[in-house]
């Protein structure tokens, strides 16, 4: 039984393909004069957020609050984390004040995995982004955005391009992407993949041209210059080289076929890894995402809260037991 | 858990095929849906501001046969759509989280419509009170009225059809299943007394 979303390493393909359907029945909310569902009514929701964030908090915000929980926003700034307290005890703080599931975004990788595992808190626990390691969420936005555009995943090629060793976005996208049929290349510098990239499963190349003209989908990643300057720099000569190389301009975007999207997790630097023509063309997906992200993490707090049990991980039971599979079907009267 | 989840109404699991007893046949649904269709359109002095609401899943295939009959009646095409209770039940926290079902309002809305919800099986009245809830959150019709195919009785709420197909007299081991060619591949509404754990 899942409680938590950690990793999209932990979602089965009829898990993640269940949030998706679930996400598609409450994007149609969005159109209703009442934007409001009483699902999650009498929970309450944590965002702890220990990294700064504005879409990824405001996103979750709004989908809990459309589930009409309960929202509790807990930034490290200005609370006692910055007075010393360990996680552990912003933990158990939370724990008394009874919290049926917390997102938590921290700038360690493993922070939300910790906090699940131990036993700290009784808690569902949903990973918002947790360092340089996976972002689940918005891989399930970008997966329910590019079927939206494309259909069905199976065989379609999806590239991602730039920062790959600091980006949570493209590990959780590459694994949940894998995971529904898509095939994933990685483009970047050799600088900017991260050792162990092997294990992935993932395409990898350097030349961005060469693989554009086949891909279905091309996702342009943010270049991290916060995390590259802690550790010094050097990771590209310079910031013009970088987007002559692997920068998506308007020359480049002329080779795709007509159905690719180009898309963005965001915050984007225009002119840096995406030109501004791009970004605003009729390719761009990107405030699309944004939008979807509402959905999709509203299906997850659903998936996992509104019923006594979470409903991921349930798919394989479900199979052997008829009565449930009955339910699932409606249950109609 | 199969007595957990066993639907509120009691309906048979699949699997095993149960025996049962077929209380009404194709024709059988067939004439008492037209009778529900002539009885929404004396009801409502013509199909003027009619609007189906079917409730998933057996409550959309039957608003659809309703609509087409009051069509070939009175030559109206009568909008049909979709709503999904399932946030609104009273039940949600007592199970896992269920799927979703789809929930398609046609046209411009419920605002001043005589809304016709259409559902399978009436029995504790509980996912009526539901969908109720759920309209509430989409618009204000003009009125609500309510249309099942079969009336098995027990309800736990104050909550009464304006037009049956059926009224079938049920003991609360029974349960009773409807099943419609759209999803099951035949008409027929089966009543069995198999499934004792598996009433509310």
């Amino acid at each position: 039984m899942k409680r938590h979303l950690l990793s999209a390493a932990d979602l089965t393909r009829s898990d993640a393909e269940l949030i998706l359907e679930t996400a598609e029945e409450l994007r149609s909310l969005a159109d209703r004069p009442i934007k409001k569902l009483p699902a999650l009514r009498g929970r309450t929701i944590v965002n702890l957020f220990f990294e700064d964030s504005t879409r990824t908090r405001i996103s979750f915000e709004a989908a809990a609050k459309r589930l009409s929980a309960d929202v509790i926003n807990f930034s490290a700034k200005g609370s006692s984390v910055s007075k010393g307290e360990s996680l552990k005890d912003t933990a158990l703080t939370l724990e008394a004040m009874g919290a049926d599931a917390v997102v938590i975004r921290h700038w360690a990788s493993g922070a939300p995995h910790l906090l699940a595992n131990s036993g700290w808190v009784r808690s569902s626990v949903v990973n918002a982004g947790d360092g340089t390691h996976e972002h689940p969420t918005q891989a399930l936005l970008d997966a329910f955005t590019l079927k939206r555009h494309l259909g069905s995943l199976d065989g379609r090629r999806v590239v991602i391009v730039g920062d790959v060793l600091h980006s949570r976005v493209a590990r959780s996208n590459s694994l949940l992407l894998q995971t529904l049929g898509a095939e994933v290349t990685l483009v970047a510098p050799p600088t900017l993949l991260p050792v162990g990239v092997d294990g992935w499963g993932v395409e990898r190349s350097y030349d961005i041209d060469s693989v554009l003209p086949k891909a279905d989908a091309v996702m342009m990643l943010r270049v991290q210059r916060e995390r590259m300057n802690l550790k010094g720099g050097g990771f590209f000569p310079s910031a013009r080289e970088y987007s002559r190389r692997y920068g998506m301009d308007a020359r480049r975007m002329s080779v795709l076929q007509d159905h690719t999207v180009v898309m963005h997790p965001g915050p984007m630097i225009r002119g840096m890894e995406i030109s501004a023509d791009v970004a605003d063309s009729d390719r761009s997906v990107i405030v699309e995402q944004v939008t979807n992200g509402v959905a999709v993490r509203m299906a997850v707090l659903y998936l996992l809260l509104s019923g006594n049990e979470s409903e991921l991980g349930r798919t394989t039971s479900a199979a052997t037991d008829a009565t449930s599979a009955e339910a699932a079907a409606g249950g109609d009267a | 858990m199969p007595a957990d989840a066993a639907p509120e109404i009691g309906e048979a699991p699949e699997g095993p095929p149960t025996e049962g007893r077929t209380v009404l046949d194709a024709r059988d649904i067939s004439r008492a849906l037209t009778r529900i269709a002539h009885e929404i359109l004396e009801r409502n002095k013509g199909a003027h501001d009619l609007l189906l609401l079917g409730i998933p899943t057996r409550g959309v295939p039957l608003a659809r046969r309703i609509a087409s009959k009051i069509a070939s009646v009175e030559g109206l095409e009568i909008p049909v759509g979709s709503l999904d209770v399932t946030m609104y039940r009273d039940d949600l926290r007592m199970r896992p989280a269920r799927t979703l079902l789809p929930t398609e309002i046609p046209g411009d809305g419920l605002e001043g419509k005589v809304v016709v919800l259409v559902d399978d099986v009436l029995f504790s009245g509980r996912t009526i009170r539901a969908a109720l809830d759920a309209m509430n959150d989409v618009g204000r019709p003009q009125a609500v009225r309510l249309a099942v195919l079969v009336d098995r009785g027990h309800r736990e709420l104050p909550i009464r059809a304006d037009f049956v197909g059926k009224n079938l007299p049920t003991s609360l081991v029974e349960s009773v299943r409807v099943k419609l060619a759209e999803y099951d591949g035949v008409d027929a509404v089966i009543i069995s007394g198999e499934s004792l754990e598996g009433a509310t």
